[in-house]
């Protein structure tokens, strides 16, 4: 398994951490915890100072943290099988919806045919098999130039784009 | 019709080397058929039984000659030299290579056409009414909203891996022929009291093994929200519609367990929440970009009569007969919407070869303002012929093998390719359509007996739509033996209904004589002026059972 995040491939920072395993030994360690454990230990687990991070399985909808989101820096979201798409829109509901800044990260079945959906869908990091090389995800992602539609990424819709283009021209 | 500007064309372009690029790996065993499965079912490409079959997206089913004719120079290249409209109005191939698929939609793209979204659990070709632009009492141009939604759902990153596929269908005249009420979304186009266009929305209708009439969920939602109310709508669906079983995985399923009234409340709440965000807002610059393209053509001032016409159907009572039945009322005087058969006695329903679509073309060309549209019913349709020009037309037509005078009667059938073709049939359909075609094939019979849709279905995922065929039949597999199943009185327009099982099947030596005794039994009780779904739906089940289940 390897990390890309904001499309450079680097080390993890940070620990998955299971429901019944000991946080790790550096008190600065960033961990992530299920949203079971999160519902038990949060206050313990922002009273360590640590850096925090919850990872929602399908089914667990983000109104179910939107609340905690400005003590998280980090939520992962698990993608139990490719098909499986709705963390897609879990992942449009943190940027849009809950404006959260910090990572939202993409866990499990992320295969590269679905690099761009992510990104496009406000994932900024991706856990991908070690086949993956930089050269893939630059293909992967550069796959389209335009986007016909708005996401939870800057990219303009084409209709906006079709709007400057005709006011450049009428300008010119 | 639309034309892509550089913008689509550069997006389908893209779309052709990523596809290349996918088959590439297959090709070289790079991945397997499993992990390539996920990537070819976002391109209309299916393993069927014999071989790998595409599908061809036709938006909202506006063909131009120029499309028709790449169609069959592709069909001949690429394949056995025809193709078989779909209910979804669509194009398949059946026998093209995998190797050759990059190529052929390479070629496609030339002519502004693609698969994107033909397949898969996406949002699939938008479809709409066969006569838009033609028909009277027509709010606007429903293939306006088809475009801007076919854009807005174009490799939309949310909704590309939804619990199940999605249909869209629109239709902009009360009097509908696109079965909005049967499809997952339906949007009928209308007016408010203040003449303002918008949408009233359905939700939740569906065939398949669940067959359920759709719920008005909006009443009338706003030219510039029904973006913002579409992807509320799809944000829900993929949320919480169901993914542990497929069969279950329908929007319509989501509707049944939480409730009409829970659905639209949680679709309205969405849409409230995207609404203040604006980004979805629909430009009225936009719109009109899109309704340029599809402005009437540049329609002659005619009499309504044409003295030519009313010669020739005095003189041929052949012509006659084919323009009473094949021809509709267009809203321009002098105008006539003609309707092209693709179901001729013993035939298969919705194929055609590569010369008939040229011929097609050339037609199109000559009298139909270089345009096409194909129907759900799995025929095809020139929206706009001067009346004058019918009999040149007719001409055309009967030289090609495509006047068949039989559109909405017995023998127009609607089929799913069954187990001639599909890897998930139980049973044939198409061989049956032959034979019921064959059985009926005395035109004053048909006439007599009147309009009568028969929709066969080889199993149960309903592509031959029969829960809404007035006469319904399904294939089944009952211990190996192809089995038939009839249903009686669905329907898929404005009233529209689920057929009704009338009781045990039949083997496939006994179905067409049932479907006979049914038809008899109309034909003695009916009253004056009724079609068989009138009468059905005046006496029931019941008289057609006796008489079915007495004989059989």
């Amino acid at each position: 398994m390897q990390l890309i995040k904001d499309g450079a491939f680097i080390a993890d920072p940070w620990t998955h951490v299971g429901d019944e395993d000991a946080l790790p030994g550096a008190p600065d360690a960033g961990v992530i915890v299920s949203l079971e454990r999160w519902q038990r230990e949060s206050n313990e687990l922002i009273a360590s100072g640590r850096p925090l991070g919850v990872q929602l399985k399908s089914g667990q909808d983000p109104s179910e943290i939107a609340r905690d989101l400005e003590k998280l820096a980090l939520v992962g979201l698990e993608f139990p099988a490719y098909r499986n798409g709705r963390a897609y829109s879990y992942a449009s509901l943190l940027r849009q919806r809950y404006g959260f800044k910090g990572e939202v990260r993409a866990v499990g079945n992320v295969l590269r045919d679905q690099f761009l959906y992510m990104i496009r869908c406000g994932f900024d990091a991706l856990e991908v098999t070690d086949n993956i090389t930089p050269a893939i995800y630059a293909e992967m992602i550069g796959e389209f130039t335009h986007s016909y539609q708005t996401a939870a990424d800057d990219r303009p819709a084409v209709m906006s784009l079709r709007q400057r283009l005709a006011a450049k021209n009428a300008a010119d | 019709m639309y034309r892509y500007d550089e913008f689509d064309h550069q997006l389908v372009r893209e779309r052709v080397k990523q596809f290349r690029g996918q088959v590439a790996r297959r090709l070289s065993g790079e991945i397997t058929e499993d992990e390539f499965k996920p990537l070819r079912l976002m391109n209309g490409v299916y393993l069927q039984l014999h071989a790998y079959m595409l599908r061809i997206a036709v938006p909202y089913g506006t063909l131009s000659s120029r499309q028709l004719r790449k169609l069959a120079e592709l069909a001949r290249k690429y394949d056995r030299g025809y193709g078989h409209f779909t209910t979804r109005q669509n194009l398949q191939l059946n026998w093209p290579a995998l190797k050759d698929m990059p190529n052929l939609i390479e070629e496609l793209a030339t002519v502004e056409m693609h698969c994107i979204q033909t397949s898969g659990n996406c949002i699939r070709n938008v479809t709409s009414d066969h006569y838009a632009g033609a028909a009277e009492g027509e709010v606007e141009d429903p293939r306006i909203i088809c475009e801007i939604i076919r854009q807005w759902s174009t490799f939309h990153p949310e909704f590309s891996y939804l619990p199940r596929k999605f249909k869209i269908a629109v239709s902009a005249t009360e009097h509908d022929r696109a079965a909005i009420r049967v499809h997952d979304i339906g949007i009928r186009v209308l007016k408010n009291g203040l003449g303002e266009t918008g949408y009233e929305v359905w939700i939740g209708g569906g065939l398949g093994r669940t067959p359920i009439i759709g719920k008005k969920v909006g009443d009338f939602i706003r030219r510039e929200d029904l973006l913002s109310y579409l992807e509320a709508a799809l944000r829900v669906y993929n949320m919480s519609g169901r993914r542990d079983n497929m069969y279950k995985s329908r929007i319509k399923i989501l509707v049944h367990e939480i409730g009409e009234a829970e659905m639209k409340r949680r679709v309205e709440a969405e849409f409230e929440e995207i609404r203040k965000e604006g980004r979805l807002q629909l430009p009225d610059e936009e719109v009109e970009r899109i309704r340029r393209y599809f402005a009437a053509p540049a329609f002659e001032t005619l009499p309504d009569q044409s003295a030519e016409l009313d010669a020739e159907m005095a003189k041929d009572e052949d012509f006659a007969h084919w323009v009473r039945q094949n021809t509709v009322k267009h809203k321009t005087p002098g105008y006539a919407i003609v309707n092209i058969s693709l179901k001729p006695i013993g035939g298969t329903p919705g194929d055609i070869s590569s010369e008939q679509m040229e011929a097609v073309a050339d037609l199109a060309e000559k009298y139909a303002f270089s345009e096409l549209r194909a129907a759900h019913e799995q025929n095809l349709t020139f929206a706009h012929v001067r009346k004058q020009d019918l009999r040149a037309v007719y001409d055309g037509l009967s030289a090609a093998g495509l006047a068949t005078p039989n559109i909405g009667l017995i023998s127009d059938q609607i089929a799913c390719p069954g187990l001639d073709y599909c890897a998930l049939a139980n049973a044939r359909s198409i061989p049956l359509a032959q034979e019921i075609s064959e059985r009926f094939a005395d035109l004053k019979l048909q006439h007599d007996i009147g309009r009568l849709h028969i929709n066969i279905s080889g199993c149960i995922n309903a592509c031959g739509h029969h829960h809404v065929g007035h006469i319904g039949i399904l294939g089944v597999d009952k211990k190996g033996i192809e089995n038939y199943q009839i249903t009686l009185g669905g329907a898929a327009d404005e009233i529209a209904s689920v057929g009704d099982i009338i009781g045990p099947g039949f083997t496939d030596d006994k179905i067409v004589d049932a479907i006979e005794t049914i038809v008899m039994t109309y034909l003695d009780i009916r009253q004056e002026g009724e079609i068989f779904l009138d009468t059905y739906r005046r006496v029931g089940l019941q008289p057609f059972k006796d008489k079915l289940y007495a004989t059989h």
